[in-house]
Order: structure tokens, then sequence, then C-alpha cells
């Protein structure tokens, strides 16, 4: 299948979906219409569900995300979660100041079931 | 009397205005407004920690005017020339202390009481009970056509770390003024 890139903006991340099994999602999330962004990410891990590689990794290094936003992301980990025949994780990045950030990651982590690596960096 | 434009000009010098504006609240708007309230924070001395903050409420806060202005295009009402119930006002100030973030927009007088109650039980919990109260609405909420989940004004009490403070001027029948004023301690 298809690898699924896009370029980040001011108010959209860099995504790098690999069928491979390496996801990015990276930058910053907050468009007023966050659905409409989303809907290529979620189609794509439909179709990568079908055949997937045998781990599957999702970086999620984001420096801003709007609550629209919020629930897309948390479909993004819903459709990885229902993947099966792969090994999944994702790779929750906040940056050292950002308690906010590390909460969000928390959060997820606490309704998804995947395991979730929470890591501190200190730029994204 | 008139107010003059220097009038105006003192009340924003007074309230230690960063920028202001009236109108139509665009998608294209708020992606400048966004530009040019990140260009100046990054000239003022404020952490990065406090940026971030009140970064991520300026986005909330116009963004939840962005989509309820939306709300008046589906309105059959005859339309009213005397004012524009589309248009909206918002102010972002800084002091010493903190930063301010005010906005103001038309509602129909029937939504004052469900705004009402929510700001009021978002304001009756505490920091722990507000980061669980995200994370049900979060896990539970289904997101509405226009991409709100209901999330916006629990995310700017739990960023803010404050009260939300608000009022309503009711207008006439058919609208009310909502005014939301956000404080966040640098």
């Amino acid at each position: 299948m298809e690898n699924l890139k896009h370029e980040g903006s001011s108010k959209t991340p860099e995504v790098d979906f690999n069928s491979s099994g390496e996801l990015l999602l990276k930058g910053r999330s907050i468009p007023e219409n966050s659905i409409e962004f989303y809907k290529p990410l979620i189609e794509w891990l439909e179709a990568y569900a079908e055949s997937p590689s045998s781990t599957t990794v999702l970086s999620v290094q984001l420096e801003y995300f709007n609550t629209s936003s919020s629930k897309c992301i948390l479909d993004v980990f819903k459709k990885l979660e229902a993947v099966s025949g792969s090994e999944i994780s994702i790779k929750w990045h906040y940056e050292e100041d950002d308690e906010d950030m590390l909460e969000a990651g928390e959060d997820y982590d606490a309704i998804i079931d995947l395991p979730f690596e929470m890591i501190e960096v200190e730029e994204i | 009397m008139r107010t003059t434009t220097f009038d105006l000009y003192n009340l924003m010098e007074r309230d230690n205005v960063l920028l202001a504006f009236k109108g139509t609240v665009t998608s294209d708007l708020l992606s400048s407004v966004f530009h040019i309230m990140e260009t100046k924070m990054d000239d003022l001395n404020d952490s990065p920690a406090t940026k971030k903050k009140v970064f991520n409420v300026l986005v909330e806060c116009l963004q939840n005017l962005y989509h309820h202005i939306d709300d008046f295009d589906n309105d059959n009402t005859v339309y009213d020339d005397t004012i524009d119930k589309k248009s909206a006002i918002f102010s972002i100030s800084r002091n010493e202390e903190y930063y301010n973030i005010i906005t103001g927009n038309f509602i129909y007088p029937r939504n004052v009481v469900e705004i009402t109650n929510k700001i009021n039980h978002i304001n009756s919990l505490d920091r722990d009970q507000l980061k669980a109260y995200y994370k049900e609405v979060l896990g539970n909420g289904k997101l509405s056509a226009k991409g709100g989940g209901g999330l916006g004004l629990i995310d700017i009490a739990k960023k803010s770390r404050n009260k939300l403070e608000y009022s309503f001027k009711e207008i006439d029948d058919d609208y009310s003024f909502f005014t939301l004023i956000v404080k966040i301690l640098k």
C-alpha cells in the first residue's frame, strides 16, 4: 500500500504513515475542521489493518493540539487498537516544561489499551 | 458623548491590550491572529511554559468563537441589519501577573441556561476533578459536525488553571451577548 505523507503547516501536523509500520505525527494540530484533516489518516489506518507490518510504532510529537483534534487523535488510537497481527506501541513525546502535554498522553494511555511510552524531549 | 479613537486608544493602553479585534471571525483571520500572537510573545520575556499555556488557551477561546458564530449560518430569522450577529469581539492583554483573554459573541437566549450550567459546573471542580471530567468527556463524547466535542471550555479552565468569568447581556428576544474572560497566571 502507499505511504501517507502530509507536510506540516501552521495549523496541521506533519504526517508520515509508512506501510513498514513506522507512523509519525509531528508539529501542531489546531485546524478549525479537524475531522476533515484526520479523515485520510483514519482511512489509511483502516487499509493498513488489512495487512499490517509485524510491528507498528506511532510516534506522536505534538507541540500543540486543540480539543477538536483531541477527539480525532483518540480515533487514530482506536483504529490502531483494532489492528490485529501487529505489535503496536505509541511513543508520546512532550517538551520538558509541558505538563499539559504529558497529562494529555496519560489521558490517552488510560483510555486506550495499547502500550504508551512517555518521552520527554527538550524541543519538538 | 461619542467615543473617540483617542478614548479607545487610552482604554486599550490602560488595559495593556496586545491585540483586539471586532468583526467576523474566519479561519484565515485566526491563522493571522495566532501568527501575530506567537511573534509578539516571542518578543516578551515570559517563560516557554507560559507562552505555551497562553497559546493553547487562545486557540481554544478563539476557535470556540469561530464555531459559535457558525451557528447563525443556518439561521432562518429575518436578518437584522442594526447588529451583525455573526460579528464578535476579542482582546488579549497582558500585565505583570497574568494574561487576559476576553471574547464576546451573540448567542440565542435559549442557550444561556445551558452555558451557565456548564461553566458553573466547570468552576465547581478542583484541578483533579477537572482532569477527570476532561478525560470522561474525551472518552465518551462524540464530535459534533463542526468538530466541537464539548471539551473547549473544560480545556480552557484546565489549562488556564483558573475559574472562568462570564456574563450575559440580553439584547432583545432573539439574542444575548455572551462575554467570557479567561485569566492565565504567568
